[in-house]
């Protein structure tokens, strides 16, 4: 019984962490597709540059890659927990 | 013969065999070989977990054929290649610990074994099996083409010498290492990619005077290579996106990256594997096909396109510099082969031959077929590409979007719908490899159908095959 138990609390912390995977990555396409397809649509000689790159590429990708990462550490950091993977845990 | 520049190649190649020969004494003091030459016994740290998936998933095709296509088309295809970001955290967070926990105690050392424990269907395994031989032989072989042309340039020896090199490389290893070998010099490899790709950038940066000037050259000669747009304002946001799901979200169905989710250690080392990869897989991204772009007013006039990188390389750099960086793409295509290798070598010896051939086989009759199956098809492999049918290259692309139409329902709906069943797993793989095939072939020939990748309608048919199949046969929940 308390075997049962503990296995569904490690099954409740991996879906819950599947669906932040879902949300970072929707977030990801939004970020990404947001930048790219305002800022990029102008015609390209009204293109303002950000470190000698068009402004749409340097917030989507460039700015966009740095704030994925910075979700990724934080989400590490402060969300995810640690389960044991191996079956012997049982007490008792 | 340039010496400078082979001669770092060279030292590459020696210390990667260096590491199969130690990780085959490893081996010898463990107890079960089957999950070590496969799986490296689940004991992958955080970093080697990283590098290993980064150095597997980035190919030929990252190094050589991106970064060419960058070249040709500009900024647009810098953003399509973005996409490849998600790969770092996707993948680990949505097979993640639950695929780990399932997988360790279905005692599962393939993809393929943990759809057999899922489904308990005969017909599931083999359909599996299948796919991954013809579909990961493809990508394989093309690899190796990569791989010979590449020494090629670099050496000035023929193909065929060229590809004999690659060829014994990589063999030697993978048969004397299995998995242990190949994750630690993935880990290796991807650590020359990253640091390659750090040198070459700046190289190329110096060499064009700086970024402002690299972009106002490249509006001076057509403005349309800043754009989303692509060189010829063709690459439409539809197919751009579309390739979220190839190359971003869709590997979770790559059964060589799956495979990779069930071998690491504990959590902490999946935690730190999920930041290190993230950082590697879009650092690498982004500045290999920066590269491809800016190496066009540097470069001007470079016809076949896999040639742009080592052309650039062997322009802006000393040439021993030149050898150490061109160094990554050899080695993302040695570790890309050496992990598909193993794959497909042990879809066929423990998902084929010891559930339904010899179940009763012995731990030293396994290991000589295990062995002997992954020089067979490393010879094979080899033979296929003396002569490459022009249809290979297409196999390999077309191999990505066919693993992932088959299995990503199956795996990832296997794993958290309890009402996934055999049922719909069948019809999944049958209408997602029947429906990408032809609308692979159609777009192929009149354009892209709806405007999005071949691999993008598929992947939603499969889907919706799966859970009416699923729902029609029985409804039984099952419980891990």
């Amino acid at each position: 019984m308390s075997h049962l138990k503990q296995q569904d609390q490690r099954f409740r912390i991996a879906h819950k962490e599947a669906w932040i995977g879902c949300g970072l990555a929707a977030f990801n396409i939004v970020w990404w597709y947001g930048f790219a397809y305002t800022l990029g649509s102008k015609p390209p000689e009204e293109y303002t540059y950000i470190l000698g790159f068009p402004a749409w590429f340097f917030w989507s990708c460039i700015v966009g890659f740095l704030v994925m990462v910075i979700l990724v550490i934080l989400v590490v950091k402060f969300v995810l927990k640690e389960v044991p993977f191996d079956e012997e845990v049982e007490h008792e | 013969m340039n010496w400078e520049v082979i001669l770092p190649l060279f030292i590459l190649l020696l210390i990667i065999f260096m590491i199969g020969i130690w990780s085959n004494r490893k081996m010898r003091q463990s107890k079960s070989f089957l999950a070590d030459y496969f799986l490296g016994s689940r004991e992958l740290g955080g970093l080697v977990l990283a590098m290993t998936m980064v150095a597997t998933y980035g190919s030929a095709s990252s190094f050589l054929g991106g970064p060419g296509a960058a070249y040709t088309i500009g900024l647009g295809w810098v953003l399509l290649a973005m996409t490849q970001v998600a790969t770092g955290y996707f993948v680990l967070l949505i097979l993640g610990k639950k695929f780990a926990i399932v997988t360790r105690k279905f005692k599962a050392v393939t993809l393929i074994d943990f759809l057999k424990e899922r489904y308990q269907s005969k017909a599931v395994v083999l359909l599996s099996a299948f796919s991954i031989v013809i579909f990961l032989f493809s990508a394989m072989a093309a690899q190796w083409v990569g791989g010979a042309h590449l020494i090629q340039s670099v050496t000035g020896m023929t193909y065929l010498a060229s590809l004999f090199i690659f060829a014994i490389a990589v063999l030697i290893y993978v048969i004397i290492g299995g998995f242990r070998a190949v994750a630690v010099t993935d880990a290796t490899q991807g650590i020359i990619m990253f640091f390659g790709t750090l040198v070459l950038l700046i190289g190329v940066i110096i060499a064009g005077g700086g970024v402002p000037n690299i972009m106002s050259e490249l509006q001076a000669e057509n403005p349309n290579l800043v754009t989303p747009y692509g060189h010829d304002g063709n690459l439409t946001s539809a197919y751009v996106t579309s390739f979220w799901i190839l190359v971003g979200v869709g590997v979770v169905g790559l059964p060589q990256v799956a495979v990779r989710a069930m071998s690491y250690k504990d959590a902490r080392s999946m935690h730190r594997a999920l930041i290190i990869g993230t950082i590697v897989v879009g650092f690498i991204m982004l500045n290999m096909h920066l590269i491809g772009v800016f190496a066009r007013p540097v470069l001007p006039g470079i016809e076949a396109a896999d040639q742009v990188i080592p052309l650039i390389a062997l322009e802006t750099l000393p040439p021993w510099v030149a050898g150490i960086v061109l160094a990554a793409p050899l080695a993302a295509m040695m570790s890309t082969v050496d992990s598909l290798l193993l794959l497909v070598s042990s879809s066929v010896v423990k998902d084929v031959y010891m559930n339904y051939i010899r179940p009763e086989a012995t731990y030293q009759h396994i290991k000589k077929v295990s062995i002997g199956v992954t020089a067979v098809l490393g010879v094979i492999v080899f033979l296929m590409a003396i002569e490459p049918p022009q249809l290979l290259i297409y196999l390999n692309l077309f191999a990505f979007g066919g693993l992932e139409a088959a299995f990503i329902w199956p795996v990832v709906l296997g794993l958290y719908w309890k009402y996934a069943n055999k049922h719909g797993a069948i019809a999944s793989m049958v209408v997602g490899i029947g429906t990408y095939i032809p609308i692979y072939l159609y777009n192929d020939t009149y354009g892209n159908l709806l405007g999005v990748h071949a691999v993008t309608i598929p992947v939603f048919l499969s889907l919706a095959a799966f859970i009416l199949f699923s729902l029609l046969y029985k409804k039984e929940a099952y419980y891990y």
